[in-house]
């Protein structure tokens, strides 16, 4: 067994990652991408902004860079630094600067998770300047044409701490994401994971009733991507009712009360 | 080995003690003599029991000791627990008569029937879950409550204490969950729609009528959980074929008729007739009980609530919306069109809003109501989607207010718009449940020079003070030397590559990286306000509070202020001095200025209330400071003494379980023998002068935070 490694810069999605549009995303994220303009997603975990993104980078036939954020993430991971290798210095492209020199997508997923200072890199990209500042080398990189920048946040959080700035999020054409609708949820759950319609169906009724309790008890609801898990495992065998207990019930909550709550949501509707 | 039983004489001794016979006059020889024969493990837990009830109610007690001991080999222990606690938790309501009536219904426990109340299910333990699962289920957010039986009103769903129908606790978990589901159902699709009164009056017999109804509206309800909730379906079909006898012939068309999915309202009712002449008339025992009485008062509360909230909300809607498009517009010329389109499929339901034909997802609240509005009527009535004209509704009136602390305490003695806390009983064991009434309450602002004194007074103080907190600002820094960082460390580099040249180990640490410092600490101060601190400590409280805020204003801690007091626990009051939002302003200072002594020191559901808005504060590390002068006490009340410490250390242990850390400051100077105990989960110190207090106040806090 041998696991492919990839160079993202250079690599291109091969296969059409499998997307169903809810509104004119698709339309709209072309039409930000031709004015160079960069793009916001906003919307709740697993609810398809990643995959989305990776449908884009598709379509446009561009590389694909994507850089999960978290709160330690510093400018110069995204920038890049100096290492040392053999007694000298030597200069090390960020995964941002990667992007901007091969024309890619960068994607920043979940950018509020990042610290405050680093966001502050990106603005020079973000607005019609598209340049990146690198400081320590005394350059400027200009992005060329097909350079686009997107980040993802998740609005949910609702927490003081976790919010975008404005002078970041006024730079950005945003694109709202939700939970699909009941018919097109259940198409996607049937389609990516392979189960019957009529299980695919009751899987998405039961999102929707975790869905109930969120704000009740539950933080966020049943995303799609659960329902997917939960399907695959049914298809491969799993009594449903098991399958949600752990694909989704053990996944959006710890609390036990909650958990035997929404087992028993599953294993009324199964 | 089992210990020896306890002889008659042996318990006769405690009993007169717990049971006050030299008042009372009860006769414990004879309650004596029936406990002398049993195993000393069962003595050991009626007499616990008689011991723990005695310390609610002498009478209470005597009556379980004459009943228990009879009760003891038919009833599990657990119930016998839950009978007794249950007990109790009546007389802390509604006093002794109604609690004697509870001791009472045990009397008539017949074994038969509650065989197997050993496997039942207990409402405490079970609502939790079936809250939740309740409120997963579309439609009107449904509250779970206690009460004698099953039934709902639209708003709130209500289960018995206990659910024992069958022998093992999984089934009788699912009887009850299937009852749940069935009152939901009534509320969802439309069963308390009916308007009961009306259609009992045109039979001869309504009570006939409407358990007929009732049962036709089981059916169909059943019909649509099959469909909705199958895996539920499943259960409650094996669970009635157990427990209930087998559909009468005579229904079996009727039943056919409602067995369609979507079966509406009017079905049942057109079969009502036939029903009614029918003679027998099937009952399960998971379709709960129907009480039009409550439901027709709940529907005629809530009416004209919601259809004034859902204009006034939509007005708003329209209002956000106009000034988003087109600001110019004039509103009240052409009347804007509203539109709802109700999406009722697949056992969700869904609202759409189209606003002059543009559509407009409405906002959760908005959703809510036009969900409630929807299961009220089967559909929104065009009235209710008029938006509201300017001044048409007192928001005041339709909106739930906060109550007035003072207005309510004028009115009758009642709990409106108060929040209840329970309270730890340490001679039952057990919580008294909704036990203190608290109500927070502001604190007249006194401006004078107080502040500008303190502070020129401790002029000396507050210089070191500042120093002393700036020092504890934790700055950000860089760290050299680090294996990973931003920049490379120049120094260490040239000494590494010197090293390298000599042949010497190279080191790894090459690197800078910067330190952030976050200081996440939010604290709150809960204050002492009880008549006691009248005079020296008082004036010592606020002189504290004041230094305390200045160095508190230099580290940027999120803090607030609280105080304390209250006479009985009908009326515990929390001062706000300042909340976590407020920025200490002059006005701030001035509410410390006026911090004046109130009543007593009931100290439980101060900590218990601080507890909770600390918990909804985001930090990382939440403190709560308790300064107090001494002993809880209240008046004319078991609180002073073992039972308020024992309620204040059991506040202080829940405060610390959900990870606050507590810390206690006391003046008092006599009584420490009692302290160690009662802040057993928190830390604690004890100040001899009550001058010192301004001073330690602010070392103390220095020291726990660092």
């Amino acid at each position: 067994m041998n696991a492919r490694t990839l160079d993202p810069a250079q690599h291109l999605i091969e296969k059409e990652p499998y997307y169903e549009p809810v509104g004119d995303e698709i339309q709209l994220f072309e039409a930000a991408y031709r004015q160079q303009i960069p793009v916001l997603l906003k919307g709740p975990t697993g609810c398809g902004k990643t995959r989305f993104m990776e449908h884009m980078a598709w379509r446009l036939k561009r590389p694909l860079i994507t850089v999960s954020c978290h709160d330690d993430l510093t400018a110069s991971d995204l920038v890049g630094r100096y290492l040392v290798k053999g007694g000298e210095t030597v200069w090390v492209d960020g995964p941002l600067t990667r992007a901007v020199r091969c024309g890619g997508i960068c994607y920043l997923d979940e950018i509020v998770e990042a610290r405050k200072d680093t966001m502050v890199v990106i603005h020079p990209l973000a607005d019609d300047r598209r340049t990146l500042p690198m400081e320590k080398l005394g350059q400027i990189v200009e992005a060329p044409p097909e350079f686009c920048l997107a980040i993802s946040y998740n609005p949910g959080y609702q927490s003081v701490l976790k919010d975008l700035k404005q002078s970041t999020r006024q730079r950005f054409v945003a694109l709202e994401f939700d939970y699909p609708s009941a018919e097109l949820e259940r198409r996607i759950v049937a389609s990516e994971s392979g189960v019957p319609d009529a299980v695919a169906a009751n899987l998405v009724r039961f999102a929707q009733m975790t869905r109930n309790l969120k704000g009740s008890g539950l933080e966020e609801g049943a995303s799609t991507r659960l329902l997917v898990h939960a399907g695959k495992l049914i298809a491969d065998g799993v009594s449903p009712v098991t399958a949600c207990k752990s694909a989704v019930a053990q996944a959006v909550t710890d609390d036990a009360d909650m958990l035997k709550a929404i087992q028993e949501l599953s294993s009324s509707i199964f | 080995m089992a210990l020896a039983p306890l002889t008659a004489a042996e318990m006769e001794a405690s009993l007169h003690v717990w049971l006050d016979t030299e008042f009372t006059f009860f006769k414990v020889e004879e309650l004596a003599a029936e406990l002398a024969v049993l195993p000393r493990d069962d003595q050991d837990f009626l007499l616990g029991w008689i011991r723990r009830i005695a310390s609610t109610h002498i009478t209470l007690a005597w009556q379980f000791g004459r009943r228990a001991p009879a009760l003891l080999p038919r009833m599990e222990r657990r119930l016998l627990e839950a009978w007794a606690v249950h007990t109790c938790d009546v007389f802390d309501r509604t006093g002794l008569q109604t609690a004697l009536r509870v001791m009472e219904e045990a009397d008539s426990f017949d074994e038969e029937q509650h065989r197997n109340d050993a496997a039942g299910a207990l409402f405490d333990d079970i609502a939790p879950v079936l809250g939740n699962f309740v409120c997963g289920l579309s439609g009107r957010r449904l509250k779970l409550e206690e009460g004698e039986a099953a039934w709902t009103d639209g708003e709130r769903i209500v289960l018995p204490p206990l659910v024992a129908a069958l022998p093992n606790e999984t089934d009788n978990f699912q009887l009850a969950k299937a009852t749940v589901a069935l009152l939901w159902a009534q509320t969802r699709f439309g069963t308390l729609r009916i308007d009961f009164a009306a259609i009992g009056a045109r039979y001869d017999d309504p009570d006939r009528a409407l358990a007929r109804l009732h049962a036709l509206e089981t059916l169909r309800l059943s019909a649509r959980i099959a469909h909705e909730l199958p895996g539920l379906h499943r259960e409650m079909q094996r669970l009635r074929a157990t427990l209930d006898a087998a559909l009468p012939a005579a229904w079996q068309p009727l039943a056919a008729h409602l067995a369609a999915p979507d079966a509406p309202l009017d079905a049942s009712l057109a079969l009502l007739d036939a029903a009614y002449a029918l003679d027998d008339c099937p009952q399960w025992r998971d379709q709960g009980v129907l009480r039009p009485d409550a439901v027709a008062a709940a529907r005629a509360a809530r009416l004209d609530k919601e259809k004034a909230r859902l204009r006034i909300k939509l007005a708003e809607l329209l209002e956000e919306h106009a000034s988003d498009d087109e600001p110019a517009r004039d509103a009240p010329a052409d009347k804007p069109e509203v539109e709802v389109s109700v999406r009722d499929e697949n056992g969700a339901l869904d609202f759409e809003i189209t606003l002059d034909g543009a559509p407009l997802a409405p906002p959760d609240d908005v959703r809510q109501l036009l969900t409630s509005v929807y299961l009220d009527f089967g559909d929104i009535p065009p009235e209710y989607l008029a938006p509201a004209g300017e001044g048409e509704y007192d928001p005041n009136l339709v909106f739930d207010q906060p109550e007035d602390p003072d207005a309510v305490w004028h009115g009758t003695y009642h709990e409106k718009g108060a929040e209840l806390y329970p309270e730890w009983d340490h001679g039952r064991q057990h919580y008294r449940k909704n036990w203190c009434v608290m109500r927070e309450k502001p604190v007249t602002p006194v401006h004078d020079g107080f502040v500008r004194d303190t502070l020129a007074r401790h002029a000396g103080v507050v210089r070191h003070l500042r120093r002393k907190f700036e020092a504890l600002r934790d700055e950000n820094r860089f760290e050299k030397r680090q294996t990973q960082g931003d920049e490379i460390d120049l120094d260490a580099l040239v000494e590494a590559l010197a090293d390298a040249q000599d042949g010497r180990e190279m080191s790894d640490r090459l690197f800078v990286r910067l330190h952030r410092a976050e200081r996440n600490i939010a604290v709150a101060f809960l204050v002492d306000m009880s008549g006691s601190t009248k005079g020296w400590i008082n004036e010592a409280e606020r002189e504290a509070l004041i230094l305390l805020c200045e160095a508190l204003e230099l580290l940027g801690d999120r803090y607030a202020i609280y105080g304390f007091s209250g006479t009985t626990r009908k009326r515990c009051e929390l001062f706000r001095i300042k909340t976590f939002d407020e920025a200490y302003s002059d006005e701030i200072k001035a509410r410390i200025s006026g911090i004046r002594p109130q009543e007593y020191t009931r100290m439980g559901f101060a900590i218990r209330h601080m507890t909770k808005l600390l918990n909804a504060v985001e930090a990382r590390t939440r403190v709560l400071v308790t300064l107090s002068d001494g002993r809880p006490d209240d008046y004319f009340d078991v609180y002073r003494g073992q039972y308020g410490v024992e309620d204040t250390r059991m506040a202080l242990m829940e405060a610390s379980r959900t990870g606050i850390h507590p810390f206690c400051i006391t003046l008092d100077r006599d009584a420490r023998d009692y302290l160690p105990h009662m802040y057993g989960a928190a830390r604690y110190v004890i100040l001899d002068d009550v001058r010192q207090l301004p001073v330690k106040v602010t070392d103390i806090y220095r020291r726990i935070t660092t």
